[in-house]
């Protein structure tokens, strides 16, 4: 070591001793990027609720959390993610909800040594051929929930399928996702635009073609929007979808014309495990609401790096990447192991619309897909 | 496609129609007396639905429920003319658009923050619910079809306000001549605050219309203020006449599109690729139908200024 490094080196760590103050040496510093204001905010507040009950529940208090807003935008992700790497100099990322914005900040992130944690987006690039070392899904591959769709719909004997979502990338892979498992025919397929609110065209559409189930995969709104008006229609078919549209932050919006719909997901409430058991009921206690699929990705998400911080450090990359990988934590999910590309390979539930009390949640009716993985994890190579 | 598919497709474009047109009324109005670009008429397209979703669930009365839209709405937009608006009438428009665009920003967080980040729910009441039967065997649902009913009957009502009445002549004669009416002793800052508040009560009341089947969350009215942007370009800005014709024709274009073209592209591609591509093309088309209106009529269908 020449005299010029060892000099600098030293007054990085004198710098660096001011500039953490009053936290620890050996702190590991988390950088949340979610989206927290705009009409998407409820699930970034779910993930980053759940994210940090787990990180308060461990009691460690050498993570230090930095959370910021992405607004959904995906400029101003960027920007919040070289501000986090560059300024602050985190160990991990999470937080990022939308495939978009995942695309956007991901490969780059990973490609700066950053341990990514996704809490929620899983588009296919990143599970095939952009798989990283450093890029770890704890949430699902976004085809997940509508192969299991899929296949629900083969053990309902439905033959003529209705199939629509919006037209953009996460929409196609929904499509592409639930034509993988299903076997039967289609009697029509439709792409809607993004944010659309008015589906009185597509369930007029939907009426005449003689369809004998209908999957859609519409988020948020879009999902309130459809639910709402195909009940109103009067319109008699079975609808199936994935949990998004039915997770519980929106189902109260809904109401009573969501009862009874069969929907896909990976979580619910009544898993039968003491660590989701007593998730649901400190989340409760904690911010007065149920939790939702999100809050439940992102208390796994931090479970999952809590397990890896106990057995090796960030700065320790392999080791601690292998932690990562071995996935050694209490999910709420139960059984929860990591595949070839770093997704997960995990049960997904067929869950169903009940009323309890005031308060409308699900319940599970069945399990769709076991250990199930995902097609990509074929094309990744480290 | 069968003819009963097409005849309630119609139905549903003239819906549409008509829901976008109590939006862009206002936005024309204020356009064409006050010569204001206001981007924020979505925020108090949401903060109609807002209230009407607050009363519905403390009252459970829907009718209640549509006042408590009309009077929230009309209120804020009242208030922001007298704190805001009024100090932009004389700036040029790119300070009107940043102005209302941080409108918007504070009335989506205000909302978020009273109303927290989950959507609210506004059902439409038991006896608008359920689908009828029309002649010719179209089931069609009796909400939207009031919703026509409720949009025409407004149109009709706008009509007579600025063709027969007091306070119509003085809005025309504001958008002709704004110096000249003042000087006759019209009090023009009341009728400005005026016509705005009315404005605003339209949007709010569509708001509250449209929530009650759609989802009511922070944002919900930006996309349709795009569209009530549309339709005052190709209606004309300032027209009324120009507002109901141009909402009508982007409801019927879109709706018709978004059946029609992927139908078209099925004849020559699989069907997987035609709706792809076909929806594409649908989600342009009311673009298109404004490049064509704006070469052939520059100043919109009904615009009176050159």
């Amino acid at each position: 070591m020449t005299l010029k490094s060892l000099a600098m080196a030293a007054s990085m760590m004198a710098l660096g001793t001011v500039a953490l103050g009053d936290t620890h040496d050996d702190a590991v510093r988390v950088g949340m990027i979610t989206t927290l204001s705009g009409g998407g905010a409820g699930l970034g507040i779910d993930v980053r609720d759940g994210f940090m009950l787990a990180i308060a529940q461990s009691g460690l208090d050498n993570i230090e959390v930095i959370i910021e807003d992405d607004q959904r935008r995906p400029d101003v992700a960027v920007r919040l993610s070289d501000e986090m790497i560059q300024s602050h100099d985190v160990d991990v990322m999470t937080g990022i909800i939308w495939s978009n914005l995942a695309m956007a900040v991901i490969p780059s992130a990973v490609a700066q040594d950053v341990i990514y944690l996704s809490p929620n987006a899983g588009p296919s690039q990143l599970a095939g051929r952009g798989c990283h070392p450093n890029y770890f899904n704890v949430a699902w591959q976004n085809d997940a929930l509508h192969e299991a769709a899929g296949a629900y719909a083969n053990s309902q004997g439905y033959t003529n399928s209705f199939i629509l979502a919006p037209n953009y990338p996460a929409g196609q892979d929904a499509l592409t996702g639930y034509k993988r498992m299903y076997e039967g025919g289609l009697a029509g397929e439709l792409f809607t635009e993004l944010g659309q609110t008015d589906y009185a065209s597509e369930i007029a559409q939907i009426r005449a073609s003689g369809a004998d189930s209908v999957f859609f995969f519409l988020p948020g709104g879009m999902g309130i929007a459809f639910v709402k008006q195909f009940a109103d229609s009067g319109v008699d078919i079975p609808l199936i979808g994935p949990a998004f549209s039915f997770d519980q932050g929106i189902l109260q919006a809904v109401g009573a014309d969501a009862l009874g719909i069969v929907n896909t997901s990976q979580w619910n409430r009544d898993i039968d495990n003491p660590t989701n058991a007593a998730f649901v009921e400190s989340f409760q206690a904690e911010y007065g609401r149920l939790p939702s699929l999100y809050a439940s990705q992102g208390f796994d998400t931090a479970n999952l790096l809590i397990s890896a911080l106990a057995v090796a450090d960030p700065s320790d990359g392999d080791a601690f990447r292998a932690a990562l990988a071995a996935a050694d934590f209490d999910s709420t999910r139960g059984d929860f192991a990591f595949g070839p590309n770093q997704h997960p390979i995990q049960d997904i539930y067929v869950r169903e619309v009940i009323q309890d009390g005031d308060v409308f949640t699900n319940r599970i009716i069945g399990v769709a897909l076991e250990d199930h993985g995902d097609f990509y994890a074929a094309e990744c190579s480290f | 496609m069968s003819l009963i598919l097409f005849a309630e497709q119609v139905l549903n474009g003239l819906q549409l129609g008509v829901m976008l047109f109590l939006m862009a009324a206002g936005l024309t109005l204020v356009f064409g007396v006050m010569g204001l670009i206001n981007l924020a008429h979505g925020s108090l397209f949401m903060i109609g639905a807002f209230a009407a979703a607050a009363v519905a669930g403390a009252t459970g009365s829907f009718l209640l429920a549509l006042m408590a839209a009309l009077a929230a709405a009309a209120a804020a937009g009242a208030l922001v003319e007298l704190v805001v608006i009024r100090r932009l009438y004389n700036r040029d428009h790119l300070d009107q658009v940043l102005a209302t665009f941080a409108l918007i920003l504070i009335f989506s967080e205000g909302t978020r923050w009273v109303f927290g980040s989950f959507p609210l729910f506004l059902n439409i009441p038991d006896y608008l619910a359920g689908p009828v039967t029309l002649p010719g065997g179209i089931q069609y649902p009796f909400y939207r079809l009031t919703l026509i009913l409720i949009g025409l009957a407004v149109a009709l009502g706008l009509f007579l306000l600025i063709s027969r009445t007091r306070l119509g002549i003085q809005i025309r004669a504001g958008e002709n001549d704004r110096e000249m009416i003042a000087a006759l002793g019209i009090n023009i800052s009341g009728l400005y605050t005026i016509v705005f508040a009315l404005g605003a009560a339209l949007a709010g009341l569509a708001g509250a219309l449209v929530g009650a089947i759609q989802s009511v969350q922070v944002g919900m009215g930006e996309p349709v203020l795009i569209l009530a942007f549309v339709v005052i370009v190709i209606g004309g800005i300032g027209s009324i006449k120009g507002a109901l014709v141009g909402s009508i024709l982007v409801g019927l274009t879109d709706t018709l599109g978004g059946l029609l073209l992927p139908e078209l592209f099925r004849q020559f591609m699989d069907s997987s690729a035609a709706s792809s591509a076909g929806s594409a093309l649908a989600s342009m088309l009311i673009y298109i139908l404004m490049a064509a209106v704006l070469i052939v009529r520059p100043t919109g269908l009904f615009g009176a200024k050159a």
